[in-house]
């Protein structure tokens, strides 16, 4: 630990580690040092001089956000020179600001109102005439205005060294500064909006929420991003029942401040015409709309008819659903239907791993740990395309640690900017390359390996056995799966031959291509996925379907049964890296119903007793029965996210790598979801070519 | 792009000026050099530089527009500079810098029509013990009276019908 | 070539080979005991030269006056990194043309200082940065490089003596800022001429985050001279604590306006009168700028007395600086004068930071109006005010640069705006159709 520092700041004798910078040891007792362009984690400017103090014995004001504590210091914080330097800055920043507030995006939340209304003037000595230039679009959801700019940089360097893409960058000189972006007049970038959200005032805007609405006429509501593994926690802003912003500007949850373009934008998907509102039911091979009451009892009818005469079901789980409507839908199948014919598209070969890892203990990454660790390395996975916050916390790794990072890719990503050594290896190849890096990773105190869908089977435990030859003491695994509750889906048993906590179920089921290929299926009931995008079905058997769209599945479904999604329901998802969030009703959906509901009541309709179905409940049966998830309450009550760690020795099944798919999802895609998101398509459209490494 | 075998020479000597991995370090020399043979700093240039330093383009843009010796619309073939600052105005620059406009019909960063002579109105040069003083391109004049810049711009005329 | 004849009152160190045939060139300069101190410092230590630079009291000639000696003494000489030598030759202080009179008469000077000083520190190669506007001077820099390479004073094994250094030339595109040292790293880097967050200094961590040396072209060029005489006798030229002689350029109005050589010292009155040939017409002085239009304005009357050194002008308030004297005589329009200077660093304000930027030009849109005759009483306070706001809060010193001949003005030259103002109230339309006038 470093040193610790003895300093008073405005008479309060504190303490603070060497090293520290005065604007943060100051923060930590509880003083306020205004300050705009610096900002926590990214590199110092000291342009804003908001934040000048005075420190005895320096002849001139000090910037507190460069200014590292020295012993004996002796800072004020309030006194007249810097209450004068401030209230003048401020007075200079508004001399080109236009004041027009009342139209801005950011008024009511933006930090130079709050700025100006605790430490500015009362009234304006500026009569001259204001530097005025006109504002420009750079992509379907980024504008730029100009004149509100107040040049903290603030956006060119989370662009990059945060994203590491480097988009934007200052123009001309003086008071004609401005900031401008990679292709003349339009962006080549992530899209990620990154630069919008953390733009202190009305600058930078986005084309999905500007001129829509005031901060304070909405409800803001912390829930968790449905469309990739990640768990990025996401504040939704809703106005009358709708969606118009999505970001993460109070740093809270494992993404700090981050979100991609997909959980930034993409929450449209919600709101699309296309959406389903009412069950359908094929009449004379047309799906027609139904009452939900006709519905239910037509399936119920159906499942208690094949469950009568001992035919064949075969059921497919959502990889998006909470868990809590895979852990109540795996029950009711198993118990309800009396079958193990149930899976799920799996993406990432997490079974393998949890039986070579067999014994061991913390053996499971975090996504603090991927911030953490001194050593990555990173095995066939373009990481920043398919799971951008786990590029942002390495990349911010490096950057705050010097961090060592490895990769083994099939082509160059960007991740190969910030690593000490990048190879090459085709799908399937890579666990022969590693040996090129043994040399430089056992010299590697603590490692992290993270490895996608193309690592299964055989080689899951081939890299386990390499890494343990390197003779590192701390290894940490993540196996990635691509979307929001593939994780879940797993843990919670939507698998033939393990139930929840990976427990062996007495007689496996059919795996998906199974059912897909059994030429006697006499229902396939399929709950928020699309396996007929990939499969064909061999037999004809009665289709049930719970969906949000007509996808390809649905399409071809006796009965159509309309679901909420993740921003309109409660429950639990948990992350690539197994961490459980809650999820948070940001709205609803007339004539839609939650998964979980849906299974209640065809339980319900069939007289079978499967329990309660409020998550609260599903939960606490969860907790008691799936190993590694009786996590404390308060913790995801509190919005955070709560480690869970399924290894429990051994997993007797057979592996089946055939089964892995991987999704290959971008940062612009995200299988049907994606889809039908018009913002997401339209900046796919957009005519600048998208950012790639 | 290509550039004649002179500058290429010049661009080749001044890439190895500075140390592995500093290629950056070239980005100014080379646009003052190329954009003297271009005649401004297009965006083809800009690409070209950028692909031959191995930059993105944005990053020759914020050098380009921060630099005022660097232009992205063509000067004349030569470019009259006035220096009105401090100490040229203690010698009348400013009357100098209005008599150049009125010989010229030009006013500031102006071209002539047949692209031959353009104005500007420029800071301190470096010439102020010689004020009042004007840079034709690169090469100075020194105490510049109204007649002697009227002889200036006439030679430069001469040039064109050579 | 010289542009204007010596005077016989200058002290010829620096400057002694100008007006000799082809001086520029190097066997001009070997014949003239040329590259002799370098000779000589290649059998000294790295202290016993850092010694001598600190014994001559040379103060670095670039304008901030620091001691030179201390300065590459601050350069950690065990670091495992290269060193660098970086010449500030973007001389664009206004008032400021001596770097180019060195350059050009005398480049091998500037060379041989490079070359003492890459071995005070254990460098290996330099850079010479030249504003873009002196084009030429690069031309004859590369020609004089080229031949102390041909005569083996650069390159590998130096006069078989066992050392290396490279030397280059680059040059600026027009930037003002980019003569602030950490601005000036930037630009030779490739990037905008934006300062840097110091500390660091460049001593530990300038060129390529190296320890790097950066001075003034005469502060270079000073050093040989230096090596030669031994510091003492070198600072026994100028005045205790200020050593040696400085390049003085003499701009505005006085009749034999030049750069001359100078102890430092040398009166004020001497100046004007002697060497620059009294003032123009015989007007009387009404204002005095010491060192380039970054120094507070004195009054004719408080400059007379003074001496041109770096103790004497501090004390009345302003800097020696860069040596760029400005001489206004009694005709001179101070409101113009105000607003031609805020004009400069409001257009090379890098805009950086927000009282540099905005203060900048806030204050010229002020001063336009002023000048214009369009303006209160008020405006003339409020110009003053927001100089003082800007004083001392900026990024780097560009803001105080425009901020002191600004308040300077204002203060001792208040009466002139007034004037101004009551000259032109009854051409001011009715207040309440002008948007600019405040009432
Ligand atoms: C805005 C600004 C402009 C400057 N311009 C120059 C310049 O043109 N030439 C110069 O030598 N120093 C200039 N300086 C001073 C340099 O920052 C630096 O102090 C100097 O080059 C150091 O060399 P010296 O110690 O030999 O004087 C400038 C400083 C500032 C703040
Ligand atoms: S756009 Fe916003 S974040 Fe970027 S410099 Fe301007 S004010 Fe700062
Ligand atoms: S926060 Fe320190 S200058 Fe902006």
């Amino acid at each position: 630990m470093a040193d610790l520092v003895n300093l008073t700041i405005n008479g309060v004798a504190i303490q603070a580690p060497a090293g520290t910078l005065l604007i943060d040891a100051a923060k930590k007792v509880g003083i306020e040092i205004p300050a705009f362009c610096y900002y926590e984690g990214y590199s110092l400017q000291a342009a804003c001089r908001m934040c000048l103090v005075e420190v005895e014995k320096m002849p001139k004001l000090q910037t507190a956000c460069t200014l590292p504590v020295g012993e004996g210091m002796v800072v004020r914080t309030e006194s007249d020179p810097v209450v004068k330097a401030r209230k003048t800055t401020l007075e200079f920043l508004l001399t080109n600001h236009p004041l027009d507030c009342p139209v801005c995006d950011k008024g009511g939340e933006c930090e130079l109102q709050d700025m100006v209304f605790r430490y500015g003037a009362g009234e304006s000595r500026f009569t001259e005439m204001k530097h005025h230039v006109d504002e420009k679009q750079w992509s379907p959801v980024v504008f730029y205005d100009g004149p509100r700019c107040i040049l903290c940089y603030r956006c060119v360097r989370v662009c990059n060294e945060g994203m590491g893409v480097g988009a934007l960058g200052i123009v001309n000189r003086g008071v004609n500064s401005e900031i401008a972006p990679s292709h003349g007049d339009h962006l080549e970038c992530d899209e990620c909006g990154m630069c919008i959200d953390i733009c202190p005032v009305g600058a930078l805007t986005s084309g999905t929420y500007r001129y829509k609405t005031r901060p304070w006429e909405m409800k803001h509501v912390g829930t968790i991003c449905t469309f990739c593994s990640n768990g990025c926690k996401t504040t939704l802003g809703v106005r009358d029942q709708q969606i118009v912003r999505g970001n993460n500007r109070d740093r809270s949850g494992i993404n700090d401040e981050f979100l991609c373009v997909k959980g930034r934008y993409a929450f449209d998907f919600v709101e699309s015409p296309e959406r389903l509102t009412s069950p359908m039911m094929k009449v004379n091979g047309q799906l027609q709309e139904v009452s939900w009451a006709k519905a239910l009892a037509a399936v119920a009818a159906k499942f208690s008819e094949v469950k009568g005469r001992g035919g064949k079901f075969g059921v497919v789980g959502s990889t998006k659903t909470t868990n809590e409507e895979n852990f109540y839908l795996q029950k009711f199948v198993r118990e309800g239907l009396g079958t193990n014919n149930i899976d799920h598209h799996r993406s990432g070969d997490l079974v393998t791993l949890i039986d070579a890892l067999a014994g061991r203990e913390n053996a499971l990454a975090s996504v603090g740990d991927v911030y953490n660790a001194k050593a990555a390395l990173v095995i066939g996975t373009d990481l920043s395309q398919e799971h951008p916050l786990l590029a942002f916390q390495l990349r911010a790794n490096y950057r705050h640690h010097n961090s060592n990072i490895y990769m083994v890719t099939k082509g160059p990503v960007r991740e190969d900017a910030v690593a000490v050594a990048a190879v090459r290896a085709e799908a399937g190849q890579e666990i022969a390359a590693l040996d090129q890096l043994r040399e430089q990773l056992s010299k590697e105190s603590e490692l992290l390996v993270l490895f996608g869908g193309s690592v299964k089977g055989e080689a899951v435990r081939k890299l386990v056995a390499f890494a343990d030859s390197l003779g590192i003491a701390k290894i940490k695994y993540i196996c990635l799966v691509d979307y929001s509750n593939s994780r879940g889906a797993l843990d919670m048993g939507l698998l033939p031959d393990l139930g929840p906590g990976y427990k062996p179920v007495d007689k496996a089921g059919l795996s998906l291509p199974q059912m897909m290929a059994a030429t006697d299926l006499d229902v396939l009931w399929v709950v928020g996925a699309n396996p007929l995008a990939r499969y064909q079905l061999a037999s004809k058997p009665f289709v049930v379907v719970q969906e949000m769209f007509l996808t390809e599945t649905a399409k071809a479904a006796d009965v159509v049964l309309p679901a909420s999604n993740a921003y309109e329901k409660s429950g639990t998802v948990t992350n690539v890296t197994g961490e459980v969030q809650k999820l948070h009703v940001a709205g609803k959906t007339m004539g839609t119903k939650p998964d979980l509901e849906i299974i209640g009541l065809i339980a319900k309709e069939m007289k079978i007793n499967a329990g309660v179905w409020s998550s609260n409940a599903v939960f606490e049966e969860i907790r008691k029965a799936v190993r590694g998830y009786n996590i404390p309450l308060p913790i995801i009550a509190t919005g955070q996210a709560a480690q869970t760690s399924p290894l429990n020795g051994r997993v007797p099944v057979a592996s089946a790598p055939e089964l892995i798919q991987p999704a290959g999802n971008t940062l612009f895609t995200s299988g049907s979801l994606g889809r039908y998101s018009k913002k997401l398509t339209s900046v796919l459209e957009y005519p600048g070519q998208l950012y790639r490494p | 792009m290509t550039f004649s075998p002179q500058l290429e020479a010049k661009l080749e000597k001044l890439i190895n000026s500075y140390p592995a991995g500093r290629r950056k370090s070239a980005l100014i020399p080379m646009l003052m050099f190329t954009q003297d043979e271009v005649g401004s700093v297009t965006p083809e240039l800009v690409n070209e530089v950028a692909k031959r330093i191995g930059i993105p383009p944005v990053q020759v843009d914020e050098v380009v527009t921060y630099y005022s010796m660097l232009h992205k619309k063509p000067m004349g073939k030569y470019h009259v500079q006035v220096c009105t600052n401090i100490s040229c105005l203690l010698w009348d620059a400013d009357k100098l810098y209005e008599h150049a406009c009125h010989k010229l019909g030009l006013g500031h960063k102006e071209v002539s029509p047949d692209g031959l002579i353009s104005l500007e109105e420029v800071e301190c040069m470096g010439a102020c013990s010689w004020a009042p003083a004007v840079q034709v391109n690169y090469d100075f004049h020194h105490h510049v009276t109204a007649e002697k810049f009227d002889e200036i711009i006439e030679a430069l005329k001469k040039t064109k019908t050579q | 070539m010289l542009f204007n004849p010596p005077s016989p009152l200058e002290i010829k160190v620096l400057t002694k080979r100008f007006g000799l045939p082809n001086s520029a060139h190097i066997d001009t300069y070997l014949a003239n005991d040329g590259y002799q101190a370098f000779v000589k410092s290649l059998d000294m230590t790295q202290d016993a030269i850092i010694q001598e630079v600190k014994d001559s009291n040379l103060r670095g000639r670039g304008g901030a006056g620091f001691p030179t000696g201390m300065k590459w003494g601050f350069c950690p000489r065990n670091s495992p990194k290269p060193k660098y030598i970086v010449v500030n030759s973007d001389e664009s202080e206004p008032g400021t043309c001596k770097d180019r009179v060195l350059i050009e008469n005398d480049p091998h000077l500037l060379i041989e200082g490079v070359l003492i000083a890459a071995q005070a520190v254990g460098a290996k190669a330099g850079y010479i940065y030249v504003r873009g506007e002196y084009r030429y001077l690069i031309d004859i820099l590369d020609k004089a490089i080229g031949e102390a390479y041909a005569k083996g004073y650069l390159g590998k094994n130096i006069l078989g003596r066992g050392v290396d250094f490279d030397l280059y030339t680059h040059t600026g595109a027009g930037a003002y800022e980019c003569g602030e040292e950490s601005a000036l790293l930037e630009s030779l880097e490739g990037k905008r001429g934006q300062p840097r967050i110091r500390p660091p200094f460049p001593a530990v961590a300038g060129l390529y985050q190296c320890p790097t040396v950066l001075n003034n072209v005469e502060t270079f060029a000073a050093v040989p001279s230096i090596l030669q005489m031994g510091g003492k006798a070198w600072a026994d030229l100028g005045v205790p604590k200020a050593g040696g002689t400085k390049l003085t350029c003499l701009t505005g109005h006085v009749n034999k306006t030049g750069v001359y050589e100078l102890p430092l010292g040398f009166p004020v009155d001497k100046m004007i009168n002697e060497v620059g040939g009294g003032m123009r017409s015989g007007k009387k002085m009404k204002a005095f700028i010491p060192g380039g239009s970054s120094c507070p304005v004195l009054t004719g009357d408080e400059a007379w007395p003074l001496t041109m050194d770096y103790d004497a002008m501090a004390k009345a308030g302003t800097m020696l600086g860069s040596g760029g004297v400005i001489i206004m005589d009694e005709d001179t329009d101070m409101v113009k004068a105000a607003l031609r200077i805020m004009h400069f660093y409001q257009h090379e304000s890098c805009g950086w930071c927000i009282p540099c930027r905005e203060g900048t030009t806030w204050i010229k849109k002020l001063l336009t109006r002023l000048n214009n005759g369009i303006g209160t009483g008020k405006d003339i306070d409020l110009v003053g005010d927001l100089a003082n706001n800007m004083l001392g809060r900026t990024f780097c010193p560009l803001g105080d640069a425009a901020a002191l001949p600004t308040a300077s003005i204002v203060k001792k030259f208040r009466h002139e705006f007034e004037a101004k103002i009551k000259s032109t109230m009854v051409a001011i339309p009715a207040a309440a159709n002008n948007p600019f006038v405040v009432v």
